[in-house]
């Protein structure tokens, strides 16, 4: 490894930070930040260096039986903003290249080198019980915490009839999960696929099987784009592409979503969750906790940074929970949960206006015409005798959408103003427009 | 030098109104959308060339991103226990020849970060809150160290230790502390009372006590200092404002530059200060930049800056020769001073072209005179060698070791008095903290 140039930094000082100790199938880690099974949990090498940068545990990359699988090269595409940021990637990558016993060894080791961190074995098998029951055992004797059962990878993998193939289907992700919590007496993950219509028959199926957590998402399948001069989907292996799984910033709503669901569902409420899904920032791990997450894991924010990204993980969510007076995860974890209900339980006499801001206004006029074009026509733009634009909000016409407060380049230029109008608490079931009410 | 009165012709004289505008803020600070948008474009470097750069190896990259993902408040505490003076240094860093001018961005898109700018927005809302929370004492050793002078030196190192459970007496020879921040610093870099502020934030952390008006070799002495604590600190800058040695430096209007900009430092009303029509700034580095910024801004008619060398060969930055010209100083280079002319008061100064030949400046015989009614003398500052007693010296610095330690055990020095690197503040904070650091494991608390 090549040595930093940097000198020695002399920092003499540490301050004080809330306890991010929390426990997940009752498995304790120093923080909530995992690096979910991927490239940065491939070999002892990259896992050691996430550990001492402070990460609390890694799932280690998805194990399979031997012969190990082979990779092909050019392996992510990727799906930037028009600056440099990159919203997401997507990879058609298998599930460990290496040899089982390999990272057998490596893991024991690991876990003798850092004995505070957390190691989960992710594995994958074809869908018959001696298989899955036999690698699951010799995972377990490498030393691991828990064994997670990937049954999400939407890409190479389900046309072998695993990954995403097994957690699409609730029978089999039950059984599968089944197999594995008979064989091992360690805690036991189920890892679930987002590409499917409805997260919790899985869900229910890994609770029914067994499973101690469930961990999600899984990457989302996707065609990532499309070499306009090959003519072939991205990336592009000598003239063809495939599709892939994506990851990152941009997967992190229907990952939330998908959390909530569980959280909120009377059945799997009481299960144990693993977030993932385009955690980047303390923020989104923060998002994730109060949506009801015990604990976090992270790939594409480490793969496209570093693992130097868990300072501000830590620091960030540390700092939050200082600011907001929470001791420990447990004090904010699921406080969103009960707020989170069907369209049918919102207010319907809630009302907003969109308000501007004239001293912050730069007067761009995206908030007219994106309002004028494609909502309410409710800012009106009004050309002064100095040549310079006013914007102003047409209350009777503004419908509260957001639109503008979205568009709008300048913080808190456009707020969204909450009217008093002194109407009681009314949902769509009980409201007067409602046809379809039933008859009291 | 004694300050000399100087007439003003009241008429020429600026407003009070103006005065304070020209005084404001160089750099105003950033509004949110500017310092999201600047975070924004960081690229995250990895082992960053802009840390580096920076004599405190301030973690950039890592505060900026804080900043971005909205933890401002663990942006400053990155900063500041890197730099406990990093508000001072967001203000008055030459960051064009420090960090900003290694961001990889200068570069690639020749346009660096503007790393100080975000800093301050950083470090700020943390002193103007005073929450000196951010750091916690260690439980209390029992050692006592004493520190001379409340420079950005001394109070850094103070500040460490404190840091470290030590107790902590300081020795300040003036009557407030904060060293150049609070007496020389250019007004419109350290504007309101930032300078105070700043040091009641570092005092903040408790454990440091400062003692006015005690200098070293009048009030207190080392030898008598030794004996009472278990390790002393020196942090005294450079005391000494070197002379021109030439006829006519007594005349009235002829003045020390820093002693020009402390006064002005001090003013509760700018517009009162006397300032003349025709002024000559005698210099070639900062102080000599900004001494001439700062006789514009109060009303001088005209400002020529005098160096005997050439603008390549200025300590003064070429961003900081631009900041001069665009103020409307004139910039005079190869031309020596060699009288001061008036009756009781100066009137005019001649000086003599000199030009380079194998490397030596030479005088070519060719005189000139410029008429002045006020001269500001900046050509360096000294060690104050009488109170130094058995403490060596190397090309007129005290001379330390790499934990700062000077010949005498348990002595320990720092900032503009030791030879560490440029005389800037940042590394004069960077030099408290080594000090701090060899101080400490000198007292048997191991390397930090
Ligand atoms: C006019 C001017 C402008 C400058 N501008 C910049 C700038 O823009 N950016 C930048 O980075 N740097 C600038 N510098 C340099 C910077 O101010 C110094 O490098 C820095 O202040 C050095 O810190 P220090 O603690 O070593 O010394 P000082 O700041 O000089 O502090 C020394 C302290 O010790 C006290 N002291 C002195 N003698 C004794 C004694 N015998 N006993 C007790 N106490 C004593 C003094 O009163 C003072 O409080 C400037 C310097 C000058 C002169
Ligand atoms: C290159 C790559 C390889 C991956 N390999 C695996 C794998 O072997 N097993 C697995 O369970 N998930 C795998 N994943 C999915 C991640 O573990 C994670 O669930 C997903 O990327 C979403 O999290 P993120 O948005 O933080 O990246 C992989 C993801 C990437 C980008
Ligand atoms: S990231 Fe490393 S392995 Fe991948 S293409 Fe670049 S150099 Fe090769
Ligand atoms: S989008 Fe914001 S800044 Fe632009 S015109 Fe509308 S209110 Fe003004
Ligand atoms: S070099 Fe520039 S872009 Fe890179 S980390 Fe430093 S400030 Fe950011």
């Amino acid at each position: 490894m090549a040595k930093s140039q940097l000198k020695a930094s002399i920092i003499i000082w540490g301050a004080e930070m809330s306890d991010l100790g929390c426990t997940i199938a009752g498995i304790e880690t120093i923080n909530p930040f995992w690096l979910a099974s991927a490239p940065p949990t491939d070999k002892q090498y990259n896992v050691e260096r996430a550990f001492a940068a402070g990460w609390g545990g890694v799932v280690w990359k998805t194990l399979g039986e031997d012969p190990p699988v082979v990779n092909v090269t050019s392996r992510y595409g990727v799906h930037k903003d028009m600056a440099r940021g990159i919203l997401g990637m997507n990879n058609i990558e298998l599930i460990s290249d290496r040899p089982l016993e390999v990272n057998l060894r490596e893991i024991e080791q690991v876990r003798k080198n850092y004995p505070d961190r957390v190691i989960i074995g992710s594995m994958m098998a074809p869908v018959e019980e001696e298989l899955w029951k036999e690698l699951a055992i010799k995972i377990a004797n490498s030393g691991v915490h828990g064994i997670e059962l990937n049954l999400g990878c939407p890409h190479g993998m389900c046309e072998r009839g695993m990954g995403s193939a097994i957690g699409q289907v609730p029978e089999l992700v039950q059984n599968t999960t089944r197999w594995v919590r008979e064989a091992v007496d360690i805690p036991v993950f189920t890892k679930l696929t987002p590409n499917t219509t409805d997260i919790l028959l899985p869900a229910e199926a890994a609770l029914a099987g067994g499973a101690d957590a469930v961990a999600l998402i899984n990457t989302v399948n996707s065609v990532i784009g499309v070499d306009l001069d090959q003519m072939a989907p991205k990336p592009v292996l000598d003239g063809k592409g495939t599709h892939g799984g994506y990851c990152g910033s941009a997967v992190k709503p229907i990952a939330l979503h998908m959390v909530a669901e569980i959280a909120r569902n009377a059945a799997t409420k009481d299960l144990d969750i693993s977030a993932i899904g385009g955690i980047t920032t303390w923020r989104d791990a923060a998002e994730f906790i109060a949506l009801g997450a015990n604990a976090l894991q992270v790939c594409t924010a480490a793969m496209l940074y570093g693992f130097r990204i868990i300072e501000d993980l830590n620091d960030g969510l540390s700092d939050f929970m200082d600011e907001k007076g929470y001791r420990n995860i447990s004090d904010f974890r699921g406080m969103a949960v009960p707020n989170t209900v069907n369209w049918n339980d919102l207010n319907m006499n809630y009302d907003l206006k969109a308000k501007i801001d004239q001293q912050t206004c730069i007067e761009c006029g995206r908030c007219h015409i994106a309002c004028e074009d494609t909502s309410h026509q409710a800012i009106l733009m009004q050309v002064q005798a100095d040549g310079s634009r006013k914007f102003s909000v047409i209350d009777d016409e503004c419908v509260g959408c957001n639109l503008c407060q979205m568009v709008c380049p300048v913080p808190e230029c456009i707020t969204m103003e909450p009217v008093d109008n002194a109407l009681p608490y009314v949902t769509w079931p009980d409201h007067p427009k409602n046809t379809m009410k039933s008859a009291e | 030098m004694d300050k000399q009165p100087i007439d003003n012709t009241k008429e020429s004289r600026l407003s009070a109104q103006q005065i304070t505008r020209n005084f404001d803020d160089l750099h105003p600070p950033l509004n949110a959308q500017q310092a999201g948008m600047e975070a924004s474009r960081c690229l995250f470097c990895y082992d960053a060339p802009c840390v580096i750069a920076c004599p405190t190896a301030i973690d950039i990259p890592k505060f900026i991103r804080q900043i971005a993902t909205g933890n401002d408040v663990g942006a400053a505490r990155t900063i500041l226990s890197a730099n406990i003076m990093g508000g001072t240094c967001a203000r008055a860093c030459p960051t064009e020849i420090l960090c900003e001018q290694k961001c990889v961005l200068a570069k690639g898109e020749d346009h660096p970060i503007n790393i100080s700018a975000l800093q301050r927005h950083a470090v700020d809302p943390v002193i103007a809150a005073a929450s000196s929370h951010l750091f916690a004492r260690k439980p209390e050793t029992g050692k006592t160290i004493a520190i001379i002078g409340a420079g950005p030196a001394g109070l850094s190192c103070a500040h460490a230790l404190a840091v470290l459970g030590h107790d902590v007496q300081v020795f300040e020879a003036r009557e407030k502390p904060g060293g150049l921040n609070e007496y020389g610093l250019a007004a419109y870099k350290m504007v309101n009372d930032f300078a105070a502020r700043e040091v009641e934030f570092v005092l903040g952390i408790g454990g440091i006590s400062i003692e006015y008006n005690k200098a070293l070799g009048r009030d207190v002495f080392l030898e008598q200092l030794q004996e009472k604590v278990d390790a002393v600190f020196i942090g005294i800058g450079l005391g000494n404002a070197n002379s021109l040695d030439i006829t006519g430096e007594s005349l009235n209007g002829v003045q020390d530059a820093l002693q020009f900009i402390a006064d002005l430092r001090q003013a509760k009303d700018k517009s009162a200060l006397e300032i003349g029509q025709q002024v000559i700034v005698i210099g070639g580095g900062n102080t000599a930049i900004d001494a001439a910024i700062q006789a514009k801004r109060l009303g001088a008619n005209s400002v020529t800056l005098v160096y005997r060398r050439g603008l390549a060969q200025m300590g003064a930055t070429a961003w900081e020769q631009d900041l001069a010209k665009t103020n409307g100083v004139v910039l005079l280079e190869w031309s020596k001073p060699l009288k001061i002319q008036g009756k009781t008061k100066v009137q005019s100064m001649v000086f003599e072209r000199t030009k380079l030949e194998n490397g030596k400046l030479l005088a070519t015989g060719d005189e000139f005179v410029l008429p002045a009614d006020q001269v500001l003398v900046a050509i360096g500052q000294s060690l104050e060698n009488q109170i130094l007693g058995d403490l060596k010296t190397k090309y007129g610095k005290i001379k330390v070791g790499d934990d700062g330690q000077t010949n005498i055990c348990g002595v320990f020095a720092g900032g503009d008095c030791i030879a560490s690197g440029e005389d800037l503040t940042v590394q004069a904070v960077q030099d408290g903290k080594i000090a701090a650091k060899g101080i400490h494991n000198y007292l048997g608390g191991g390397n930090v």
